[in-house]
């Protein structure tokens, strides 16, 4: 272990722009999760999946990664609202979400996953585009902008996401479904209809969030594995369902990853994430801005 | 019918099957059965925590990993240099203990956790313990073990056929002792985990030590079945022995069968992998997955209560007939959380 | 007979918190062998989360809890049913996977069977199940599941299973809500015999009738504090009682 200033300062800068990515992957189950209490397990395959839509559009027809997911996003918002209804009418409806919702999204993401690779392969993927390859220079930092774009789009997602839910009318919806759905219902407003936009948003963020991944890292089917433990860390450490709290743990998640994987080696980086994940659940579910 | 009658039924049938796979006289068929007799312990095993009780665990490939791993250690402690082979019941034993151990920490550690929290909590802890694999040189790390398979045995012979017995043998145990659990005061204690944990509190269960007997036994049947891998498939890696993929099969063939009963996990085991098998041979092993995948989500949709459900269903019991432990109506209002 | 003293049952400065919100505050009880108690209390008084932390589901943070002479500090809600303590829930929470007779079954397995001096064969607990249920009027349908199971059976039910850990003290919490006249005669017949057998019962209710003719004590609890402890009649000519009960 050579300990450098310059490193440190690098990995720090690293993680904070990794963790700023890191929210926006995050933002669909703060959603799903954290304000819905739907376990969507899968999400990490849909993010990949619109990583791979990325990559398909980008590949043939040269468009930009971020682009072509901004305009998938109401596919993906169909899929998400498609897959609560399933949800609701077989789980959520019967109480039986605990062991066998749990398991419909296991099974959803295993199918994604595995449809992945019969029809693209095994092989990393990866996209051009103008912003990646350059890096940004201060003093001693170093930045690539395949990492600062991505980070920079991300917080302006998790901005959009955080008013929606404060200031419109739907979006108060959402929050309030989580805390009493007779309260809405006495408003005529129909909590089902609530909670199958607000998973639909969900799914719809993962298109961006697959865009942003490829952009920083090449892709393959299964790296969606690695980013299940990520993403409920950062979730029940961000306070389940808050926004700010995701970006805060987030940047947490990505500094510690970055100097353990500078200073350490990166084949305990999984660990970092994971264990995190446990040492939130056993000391503090509720979060560090919990509700 | 009594325990140890069930016992004798179990080991006559193994023996039937086992003489009638000798009778085909391919080896290959005791290559494939070893899997799906694996899947028989590994499924059984999780049906106990995750069927009986209620708590779904994610982590079961670790499970399966610490008994292929203990038996690594042990092999390359002892084994490679000086030639003294460990019997291999002993070894399952082994890595039952390391396992069962394992399960035992990992309850106290996660079992104050609620439904979904719990089941990610397995998950962490099973990427946690694979990093640590990865990054143990002794065991070969990242870069794999090999284990040096031997080529006979006295007095069964081919050492594959050898494996095949073990397995169906732990097959048979694992089965007897979720059956011996279902009938007694331990099932019945674990039946109030799954429905109400709060109503069993009150009722006098000590919910926390049955869930954690539970945790103890899943892993030590999980480490067990893990115990031979090595020596089955010669060449072991961190990466495919902690896949995700046996998390996927462990929750899948007991969704599949139905969770109430040992029965479930046996029908589930026994169609979803020789299915598996089948397909790896004749199509591709991706394919498996996707499998695996579709099935368990259709069936988890329609038939909740998985084959055995349909079953029950389609011979139409009267809920009066039924002594009304082991059956979970889908349209029953729901649990209280 | 307000604070101290040698009762069955001894709550002492017991004072819980939800975050910021104070649920119950300096709550000081004395329940004696043999008593009939009766616990009432507008909505949201604090009633359910007082039995809550006596039977041991809810963690109080001040204040203690004794019975029989020992502390209950620390003791999970099962080991706090071993020592016979038994509750029923005011939202009934049968096991639904389980027949009427199995959900009997259970706390007889679990506590009465485990006790040293007790034969318990399989056929002696069957015995037992179904004549608890019998006491209840559920006998006919013991291997009924919950769910064929009205509103009324079900709080049958909650109370006969709470019976079968056969408790020195039983805390009935709202189990008449909704019965009908007839219906609730049944059930406080079968609280008054459950009595005369030597087991303390507290009554929680809003169905005054039913308090006033069951209760030899009454207790009053509005916003998380007790505000009245004594003979019926005399708290329920009490002011700050009238006051509670018709508002400001």
């Amino acid at each position: 272990m050579i300990f450098s200033f310059d490193l440190l300062i690098n990995a720090v800068v690293s993680g904070i722009l990794i963790g700023g990515f890191y929210a926006a992957v995050t933002s669909g189950v703060s959603l799903s999760f954290g304000i819905l209490d739907i376990v969507n397990i899968a999400h990490p395959a849909f993010i990949i999946l619109g990583s791979y839509v990325a990559y398909a559009v980008n590949s043939s027809l040269g468009v930009d990664p971020i682009l072509t997911a901004i305009v998938m996003t109401p596919a993906f918002y169909v899929l998400g609202a498609a897959i609560y209804q399933v949800y609701y009418a077989s789980f959520e409806k019967r109480g039986q979400e605990s062991l066998r919702g749990l398991a419909f999204f296991f099974g959803l993401l295993f199918i994604t996953e595995v449809s992945l690779v019969l029809y693209f392969g095994v092989d990393y993927r990866y996209v051009d585009a103008r912003y990646i390859g350059p890096s940004l220079h201060f003093a001693m930092l170093d930045i690539p902008s395949r990492i600062l774009v991505p980070c920079l789009v991300s917080l302006l997602l998790m901005a959009v996401l955080q008013l929606f839910l404060t200031r419109t009318f739907v979006g108060r919806a959402i929050m309030a479904v989580a805390q009493d759905q007779l309260a809405l219902r006495l408003m005529a407003v129909d909590p089902i209809r609530i909670k199958r936009i607000a998973f639909g948003i969900s799914i719809a963020t993962a298109s961006l969030a697959g865009a942003f991944l490829i952009i920083i890292q090449p892709v393959e089917p299964s790296v969606g594995r690695e980013y299940i433990g990520r993403i409920f860390a950062i979730c029940v450490l961000g306070g389940m369902g808050s926004l700010p709290g995701t970006v805060i743990a987030a940047m947490l998640l990505g500094i510690v990853e970055s100097i353990t994987s500078t200073f350490y080696g990166p084949s305990w980086a999984p660990a970092v994430s994971f264990g995190f994940l446990l040492l939130t659940l056993a000391v503090r579910p509720a979060g560090l801005l919990g509700r | 019918m009594r325990t140890p009658t069930f016992l004798l039924v179990c080991l006559a049938i193994g023996a039937a099957v086992f003489a009638a796979s000798l009778a085909l006289g391919n080896d290959y068929i005791f290559f494939a059965g070893y899997v799906v007799m694996q899947y028989v312990v590994l499924s059984t095993a999780w049906n106990i925590l995750g069927g009986y009780c209620g708590y779904v665990n994610f982590g079961s490939a670790a499970f399966f990993a610490l008994g292929a791993y203990s038996t690594v250690a042990i092999y390359k402690l002892i084994t490679e240099n000086d030639f003294y082979r460990m019997p291999m019941p002993v070894l399952m034993l082994i890595g039952g203990a390391v396992s069962g151990v394992v399960g035992l920490g990992m309850g106290y550690l996660t079992l104050r956790l609620r439904g979904a929290f719990f089941a990610i909590a397995t998950l962490a802890l099973a990427v946690v313990l694979q990093t640590l694999v990865v990054n143990w040189d002794f065991v070969g790390g990242s870069r794999g073990a090999y284990i040096i398979r031997p080529e006979q045995i006295e007095p069964i012979g081919n050492y594959i056929r050898y494996l095949f017995l073990i397995m169906m043998l732990l097959a048979v145990a694992a089965v007897t002792i979720a059956r011996m659990i279902e009938h007694s005061r331990l099932g019945y204690g674990f039946a109030t985990i799954r429905d109400d944990e709060l109503a069993a509190e009150a009722s006098g269960v000590p919910t926390l030590r049955l869930k954690l007997i539970a945790t103890t036994i899943s892993g030590a049947l999980m480490g067990m079945a893990g115990a031979p891998f090595p020596y089955y498939i010669g060449y072991l890696q961190p990466a495919s022995t902690f896949g995700l993929d046996y998390a996927v099969n462990s929750i899948a063939m007991p969704l599949i069968g139905g969770t109430t009963s040992w029965v479930g996990p046996l029908i589930g085991a026994v169609l979803l992998g020789s299915l598996q098998q089948i397909a790896t041979v004749t199509i591709s092993s991706a394919v498996n997955l996707l499998i695996v995948g579709c099935l368990l989500v259709i069936f988890v949709i329609i038939a909740p209560n998985g084959i055995v459900g349909l079953i029950h269903t389609y011979l139409q019991h009267k809920p009066e007939d039924f002594v009304g432990r082991h059956h979970v109506d889908a349209d029953a209002p729901g649990r209280v959380p | 007979m307000t604070g101290s003293g040698d009762g069955l049952l001894q709550v002492e400065n017991l004072g819980k918190r939800f975050g910021g919100f104070v649920a119950l505050e300096n709550i000081s009880l004395s329940v004696a062998a043999g008593e009939r108690l009766g616990l009432i209390g507008p909505n949201g008084s604090g009633k359910s989360t007082l039995v809550n932390c006596i039977c041991g589901t809810l963690r109080n943070e001040f204040g203690n809890v004794r019975f029989g002479g020992q502390k209950l500090d620390g003791l999970d809600a099962h080991e706090r049913t071993h020592l016979g303590l038994a509750r029923s829930f005011q939202l009934p929470r049968p096991f639904v996977s389980l027949s009427l007779a199995d959900n009997i079954r259970i706390p007889l397995l679990y506590t009465v069977a485990m006790r040293p001096d007790r034969r318990h064969t399989p056929h002696e607990v069957e015995e037992r199940c179904v004549a608890l249920l019998d006491e209840v009027g559920l006998g006919d349908k013991a291997r009924r599941l919950p769910r064929d199971l009205t509103q009324v059976e079900m709080r049958k039910l909650e109370l006969a299973r709470a019976m079968a850990s056969e408790p020195k003290l039983l805390i009935a919490d709202e189990a008449m809500a909704g019965l009908t006249h007839s219906e609730i005669e049944d059930i406080l017949a079968l609280l008054v015999r459950l009595n005369e057998q030597g087991v303390t019962v507290i009554l929680i209710e809003h169905i005054m009738s039913a308090v006033m003719s069951f209760s030899r004590r009454l207790v009053v609890l509005v916003s998380g504090r007790k505000i009245a402890d004594g003979a019926p009649n005399d708290v329920m000519r009490d002011p700050e009682v009238e006051r509670a009960y018709l508002g400001q």
